[in-house]
């Protein structure tokens, strides 16, 4: 059990809904892995179309994380989270303010501002940012419980591009819930941060575009359960030569050479 | 009355937000407002008055990462 945001989950694995085959692939995902936490958003839709999607997620036992995706200024931040607020009934909010189209990296400076005034409001402000030591900071400073940074751009599955700033991020933000979010690309990347003490990794589009996304869901599952329990037991440090495993006394056949 | 839903203008008979949601049948609680980029809540539908030029944004759930 751990906590976030003041409610107990089991599940480290926080799931993305987008581009999944079909509303039930996205199910089984869930199901089949045991997640409960998944981000959604809200967009522009007619009355009439229905919305299967959301009917189907409702239905299910789950804890809704509301994105800001896509926008692009402080304002436009702060009234999609009272919108989500509204819809979702949540005061979770996945604050996300784009900086630069082509790596969708984040607008630090809008973030901050907007993360500032949603956790005056009451919000529990999930700040989807960089590595930046500086910025996590001013996050902190802001209000902010819960950072989530990224280990490489959105979509991209390139795992983590920058282990050392992850690292130095756990090693300065004891007390703070730390939750990498996008780049995440492999069951391996992700038992990666899981060992290096992340609280738990969110991602989307590595489960939901594989061959059989139920299947690397539950993949992803182990792999961040696996990187925990690691994290837990204690890693042994590197070293830079070898150490024998096997003990040296009573080696077979050793005899001591004498030298001419 | 013009006003922009969604992106779009559009001329609607309608005084407040109450008004439109209800011509353009949006129904039930899975849906949100905004009135010139500020959220509406819920119970203040009927006392939002629209004017002219007016921007309104109803959103609703979707897919997201």
């Amino acid at each position: 059990m751990w906590q976030l945001g003041g409610k107990n989950f089991s599940s480290r694995l926080v799931l993305g809904t987008s581009r999944y085959r079909s509303p039930e692939n996205l199910r089984e995902a869930i199901t089949r892995s045991g997640i409960e936490i998944v981000t959604v958003s809200l967009r522009r839709q007619a009355a009439g179309d229905g919305n299967k999607f959301w009917d189907l997620l409702r239905e299910m036992n789950i804890a809704f994380l509301p994105n800001t995706a896509n926008c692009r200024s402080v304002q436009e931040a702060i009234t999609t989270a009272h919108m989500a607020r509204e819809v979702f009934k949540t005061n979770w909010i996945k604050l996300e303010t784009v900086g630069d189209e082509y790596t969708l990296a984040p607008d630090p400076f809008a973030l901050v501002e907007a993360a500032r005034i949603l956790i005056a409001d009451g919000f529990e402000v999930f700040p989807y940012t960089t590595e930046d030591l500086v910025v996590a900071e001013r996050l902190v400073a802001a209000g902010c419980k819960i950072l989530m940074p990224w280990a490489a751009p959105i979509g991209s599955g390139q795992g983590i591009a920058n282990a050392q700033a992850l690292k130095t991020l756990r090693a300065r933000f004891p007390e703070t819930t730390l939750i990498i979010d996008a780049g995440i690309g492999a069951p391996s990347h992700a038992a990666q941060v899981m060992e290096m003490g992340y609280d738990a990794v969110m991602l989307n589009t590595a489960i939901a575009l594989a061959d059989d996304a139920p299947k690397m869901a539950q993949a992803f599952a182990r792999a961040i359960e696996a990187g925990r329990m690691g994290y837990e037991a204690g890693l042994m440090p590197r070293r830079d030569f070898a150490e024998p495993s096997t003990p040296t006394l009573g080696t077979p056949f050793w005899k001591e050479e004498k030298r001419a | 009355m013009k006003i922009i839903i969604n992106g779009e203008a559009k001329e609607i008979n309608a005084a407040t937000i109450a008004d439109v949601t209800k011509i353009l049948g949006y129904e039930g609680d899975y849906f949100a407002v905004a009135k010139n980029l500020t959220c509406v809540p819920r119970n203040q539908y009927d006392a939002t008055a629209i004017a002219e030029n007016d921007e309104i944004e109803i959103l609703m759930p979707m897919q997201g990462g």
